[in-house]
């Protein structure tokens, strides 16, 4: 077992597309690291250098105490869960589970003992004999993390693993990769679009987009101080709404000329504020205050999805679509006008040019 | 001498027996020295040699196509996949005069190397192998598996049906050939059946009547091995060609 360090690696692809911009990242031994961004971000390109199916174009990439840019994949103590599983299709499912310590010259009766062990672990006993066409998904998904487990690596590392699979499946495969994870202590680094499987099974997330960094952190962290307005409205469901703020005077408003009543710290007078759909309050359900948001909403659109209902709605003329969470019991009807509140330190303040995170004073005290 | 008389007969003749056992085993031909059961042997070491050599020339073919990367590499698979779509007949002289010239005249060698290589075999395993999902590859390069060691645990297994397939066709093919083993072979112990029945026919000169009851004979047993083949394996023969083990 072994930490990876990534320093400042870079993947420039024929016809000089910069898939991977340089990116850094220190993973501690034992730790489950996931990587989570839209389609095209370079999540995928960076765990295919690591396992080295991909060359590293520049930067250093060490596996414990070992600099392993130019080692063949079979060397660098890694194994790879595939999102297609990637199972030798005419083969046992025991000889899947073998055929890389066959390889590597392990004598017969320790792989016997890994494979017994790994098929104990994942409960593919029963199935040790059969092809993998012969098994389900979720059955297959098990023997391609067995693959995984019976090599014993410094790191695993996952590609999607649970995207071929219903979501049910999906679900319960999530909470026995996180425990399996916690049992054997192994690294891990495994990439997703998914951010909600992302936040659940992360020690720290690294969310990425167009192959640069835009944050790394621990899922509460990431969810509760969004660096910027990607990570804002990537992490998190339905999405942060977003609103423009101006200065006007002394005071920050909002485009339907409600005010926001707010500490910040900084000379722009255009920012975007950000508040997530949980912390805009019915304002009759809520306890009096006077600072932070306060402002109408007319309702368009419900969504009912039993313990809570989405209300979507607009702010004023030309408002964007504004999402609330409102307990499931309550009724509304299109063009019913709502008021709603955030407290200060549930608002959250972004430069509308670089979408950088601006520090809401007194924020976290309040919190 | 009745199908001189009646014209061809549904029925075997009364001599049924006798003239199988006169064609596989009597020495025929102008030296006396070759039987139908040479004959057959001949047919049957060039099908099958035309089919396995096929196999493994155009899988390795397809092999270095699809899986490695060399300069210029898919320019001259269409220049040899273009040169093979000429049928034999168009370089017949040239493919002779270096058989010849090399000394293979009168040899299995000179009857089989000289076709043996496949642009279809190559085309259809090249398809094939395109169609093996990358995946695949890579799990196998993580799980320690070098290019021979892929090719011959992963490829050749998952490529069963495909050979099987491959198999019949280059059989039939090999077994059937006519024009370059009558042009290579000129000793009469290397005659093929194929051959073999136009020699028994050609006879016709003054009085002499062929014995047409043997050749006819020879075609039934010339036939039959193809059959054979193709109704023994036309499940995988089918399989082959339709479906890709996935």
């Amino acid at each position: 077992m072994a930490g990876i360090k990534l320093n400042t690696l870079r993947k420039i692809y024929a016809g000089n597309v910069e898939a991977v911009k340089g990116i850094s990242i220190d993973i501690q031994d034992g730790e489950f690291i996931v990587l989570v961004g839209p389609s095209g971000c370079g999540k995928s390109t960076l765990l295919r250098m690591v396992a080295g199916l991909e060359t590293i174009t520049d930067g250093e990439l060490f596996i414990g105490d070992r600099l392993v840019n130019n080692v063949e994949p079979a060397d660098r103590d890694i194994a790879m869960v595939f999102q297609n599983y990637a199972l030798y299709p005419h083969m046992s499912v025991y000889n899947n589970l073998a055929y890389g310590l066959k390889n590597r010259n392990i004598p017969k009766d320790e792989i016997e003992k890994r494979v017994r062990k790994a098929a104990e672990i994942l409960e593919i006993g029963d199935f040790l004999d059969r092809k993998p066409r012969q098994l389900s998904g979720g059955q297959r998904q098990r023997v391609a993390m067995g693959r995984a487990i019976v090599r014993e690596p410094a790191a695993f590392l996952f590609d999607e693993p649970l995207s071929n699979l219903d979501a049910k499946l999906r679900v319960q495969m999530r909470m026995e990769i996180k425990k399996l994870q916690k049992e054997l202590g192994t690294t891990s680094l495994y990439v997703t679009h998914d951010q909600l499987e992302a936040m659940t099974l992360a020690d720290r997330l690294v969310v990425l987009s167009g192959g640069e960094v835009e944050q790394i952190g621990s899922p509460i962290d990431v969810y509760e101080k969004p660096a910027s307005t990607f990570v804002a409205t990537f992490i998190g469901s339905p999405a942060m709404n977003l609103l423009p703020l101006t200065k006007q005077g002394s005071d920050w408003k909002l485009d339907n000329g409600a005010t926001v009543d707010v500490k910040l710290n900084t000379d722009l007078s255009d920012l975007i504020l950000g508040v997530r759909p949980e912390d805009l309050v019915i304002e009759e359900l809520s306890e009096k205050f006077d600072t932070g948001l306060h402002t109408a909403l007319t309702v368009n659109v419900v969504e009912p999805v039993g313990a809570e209902s989405y209300v979507h709605g607009t702010i004023g003329e030309g408002s964007v679509d504004v999402v609330v969470r409102a307990p499931g019991k309550l009724h509304f009807e299109p063009g019913q006008i709502l008021k709603v509140t955030a407290k200060p330190e549930k608002l959250h303040t972004f430069d509308t040019k670089t979408g950088k995170r601006i520090e809401v004073q007194g924020a976290l005290e309040a919190a | 001498m009745s199908i001189y008389k009646h014209g061809l007969q549904l029925t075997p003749g009364g001599h049924f027996t006798d003239t199988y056992k006169q064609v596989l085993t009597e020495a025929g031909g102008f030296t006396k020295s070759v039987t139908g059961l040479t004959m057959l042997w001949n047919s049957l070491i060039l099908g099958l040699g035309f089919a396995i050599g096929k196999i493994v020339i155009s899988m390795l073919a397809a092999y270095a196509i699809v899986y490695f990367r060399f300069p210029l590499g898919t320019f001259f698979f269409w220049i040899i996949f273009s040169t093979l779509l000429l049928p034999l007949e168009v370089r017949i002289l040239p493919s002779y005069e270096i058989v010849q010239g090399l000394g293979m005249a009168n040899t299995y060698t000179g009857l089989i190397v000289p076709l043996i290589a496949s642009a279809t075999g190559t085309f259809y395993f090249r398809q094939f192998f395109k169609s093996v999902p990358d995946e695949l590859v890579e799990a196998a390069r993580i799980d320690g598996a070098g290019p021979l060691k892929f090719f011959i645990d992963i490829l050749v297994p998952l490529s069963k049906t495909m050979i099987a397939a491959i198999f019949i066709i280059m059989f039939v093919f090999g077994w059937n050939q006519y024009l370059w083993p009558t042009l290579i072979t000129t000793d009469e112990s290397l005659f093929t059946l194929v051959r073999g029945m136009k020699q028994i026919l050609q006879v016709w000169i003054g009085a002499q009547i062929p014995d047409t009851n043997q050749a006819m004979a020879l075609a039934v047993l010339a036939m039959l091995p193809p059959v054979l083949i193709v109704v023994i394996f036309q499940s995988w023969f089918v399989k082959g060609l339709v479906e890709s083990e996935k």
